[in-house]
């Protein structure tokens, strides 16, 4: 029971239990702070969580660990979390994904296949774009040269860098597409330190996800920060950071409770941490709130997608238009782009299958027109949104007819800023934060650090580095 | 304590700090790192986990003394012997 013996001070108090908080704790508590983590909600996770409906559990966030590697490999961001949290890569017990493809054109007349062995990608180029072949091997030279875990980098145009190799515009839509969706909290374009990240993670190394889903990494977190003597408080959030001059000395929490610390981690986001320290701290508000999030759509279908006629893809990235336009719907939903995702196709140990098929998909949202609905026209949005999202993206699949899909699902779902917002009170149902990132975790108070998405390394494996970095970087090392 | 200890306590932080390692044939007399992948993260761990289990104190300026197992034994056994180990 983590309730019973609160204390009210602590070394290190980190606000916020998601994947970097967590992380950021594993280590803390193991070289011997005092440290507690405070969340709002009841469960662990943040973005990256999962819930229980009718009986089944779904995943929230996670379509797939990316940064995946084999064993061996080392160096990577997969190998250093795994080292610097202690874990046997045998607990996050990770299944690769079967191949994945960038779909483009109105129905993907233009696709490339990837898988986690690169050269699938490289010769998928080759073959659609073969005049770019020699810039693509240019752009991934200058991408692995990169130095992308610099606290200092000077931010560079990703879109300016990609075009300097690439001549193809539809060939450069179709690398940002899918990096851009799995973590870009800027429009249009992104800084080229996180792209590099990102296309590392991708495309580099890969994707991969354990049977269970991300429960199972919640679980080994969760573990091994209990096991190295971390607290935690579960719907607890805090309200408040109180400071003097330019140092915090406490947090109050919801309930009044004020809890002294040395030191505070919040991994709530930048212009949410900033809004913790509003009453206390003058300095004016830096972070712009995210402008970008997403709805999803969820249908459990009573057999394997690849039964139905849907094949083996796990993640599909589609976009039907000439420019791929990364920018927030003008609509409360802009079906033109978005991803597939079917995590029954990943190669499961011993060729074990979900007991169900699922078939998400994810579209670029606006947060302001979900917003502003009454609760009964928010359903109606759901229902008409959900058609049309499914109705896009089956575009980029081998032809199902409705009444075959109908006569197989089990149950829908739906996620949209809104639920985002409620869940993990980021604003705006920004699910990847600030376009403003702080790469050195740095806030208006000495002893206040960020980490995770607002601290700028992405993906869930980016999340727990984030966290680990910052507990390095500020605290351990001090 | 004696020195093959010593580099005992030390094959037993890598062991932990970086555990997919092979430890089977580590040469004392070569670098660590030209035998193992440990980059400067798992360098400051081990130094971290000698200050946490054995209150041995390593100052940044001291890192090199760190470079290989027979080095360690040099340098860190009379640290331990200081502390009556």
């Amino acid at each position: 029971m983590d309730y019973l013996n609160t204390s009210s001070h602590y070394d290190v108090v980190i606000i916020g239990a998601g994947m970097s908080g967590v992380a950021a704790g594993i280590r803390l508590a193991h070289f011997g702070q005092k440290v507690c983590i405070f969340e709002r909600h009841n469960a662990v996770g943040g973005l990256n969580s999962f819930y229980s409906q009718s009986g089944r559990k779904f995943d929230v966030g996670l379509h797939a660990l990316t940064n995946f590697v084999r064993p061996g490999v080392k160096g990577t961001p997969l190998t250093k979390l795994l080292r610097q949290l202690r874990i046997q890569r045998d607990e996050f017990q990770l299944a690769e994904q079967k191949r994945s493809r960038v779909a483009f054109g109105p129905s993907g007349e233009v696709s490339l296949n990837f898988t986690n062995d690169f050269e699938v990608f490289e010769s998928e180029i080759a073959r659609a774009f073969p005049a770019q072949i020699d810039g693509f091997g240019k752009l991934v030279e200058a991408i692995r040269t990169y130095d992308d875990v610099s606290l200092g980098a000077q931010p560079v145009s990703a879109r300016a860098v990609v075009k300097s190799f690439i001549g193809d515009a539809q060939l450069e839509d179709m690398l940002f597409c899918p990096v851009m969706y799995y973590g870009s909290a800027q429009e249009r374009d992104m800084e080229f330190g996180q792209f590099v990240i990102m296309f590392k993670a991708l495309f580099l190394e890969g994707f991969a996800r354990p049977f269970d889903g991300v429960r199972v990494i919640l679980r080994v977190l969760a573990d091994k920060y209990r096991a190295a003597g971390g607290e935690r408080r579960m719907k607890c959030g805090v309200r408040k950071i109180i400071s003097t001059q330019e140092r915090a000395t406490a947090v109050e929490l919801d309930t009044g409770e004020v809890i002294t610390a040395n030191h505070i981690l919040s991994s709530v986001g930048g212009p949410e941490t900033e809004q913790l320290l509003e009453s206390t701290v003058t300095t004016a508000h830096t972070s712009p709130v995210g402008a970008l999030s997403f709805v999803e759509t969820i249908t459990i279908l009573n057999q394997q997608p690849r039964e139905l006629g849907w094949g083996d893809d796990t993640i599909v990235f589609f976009n039907d238009s000439e420019r791929f336009d990364y920018t927030a719907a003008q609509d409360q939903v802009d079906p033109r782009s978005g991803v597939i995702c079917f995590p029954n196709n990943f190669a499961y140990a011993d060729g074990q299958e979900l007991p169900e098929g699922v078939f998400r998909c994810t579209c670029l949202a606006n947060y302001g027109e979900w917003k502003r609905l009454e609760e009964r026209d928010y359903q109606a949005a759901k229902a008409c949104w959900f058609g049309i999202m499914q109705a896009s993206a089956r575009r980029f699949l081998p032809t199902v007819s409705n009444e075959t899909l109908a006569q197989n699902t089990l149950a829908t779902d739906m996620f949209t800023p809104r639920t985002v917002e409620k869940f993990t009170r980021h604003f705006g149902g920004a699910i990847y934060g600030s376009p403003l990132k702080h790469r050195q975790g740095r806030t208006a108070l000495e002893n206040v650090y960020l980490c995770g998405t607002d601290q700028g390394f992405l993906g869930i494996i980016g999340a727990m580095l984030s966290g680990i970095s910052m507990a390095n970087y500020h605290i351990l090392r001090g | 304590m004696t020195k093959e200890e010593t580099k005992q306590v030390m094959i037993d932080i890598i062991a932990d700090v970086a555990s997919d390692e092979d430890f089977t044939n580590i040469k004392p007399d070569v670098r660590l790192r030209d035998q193992l992948e440990l980059d400067s993260m798992d360098f400051l761990d081990i130094v971290m986990e000698l200050r946490k289990r054995h209150n041995i104190e390593v100052p940044e300026a001291e890192y090199p003394q760190l470079a290989s197992l027979d080095s360690c034994a040099e340098y860190l056994t009379p640290k331990f012997e200081a502390l009556g180990k």
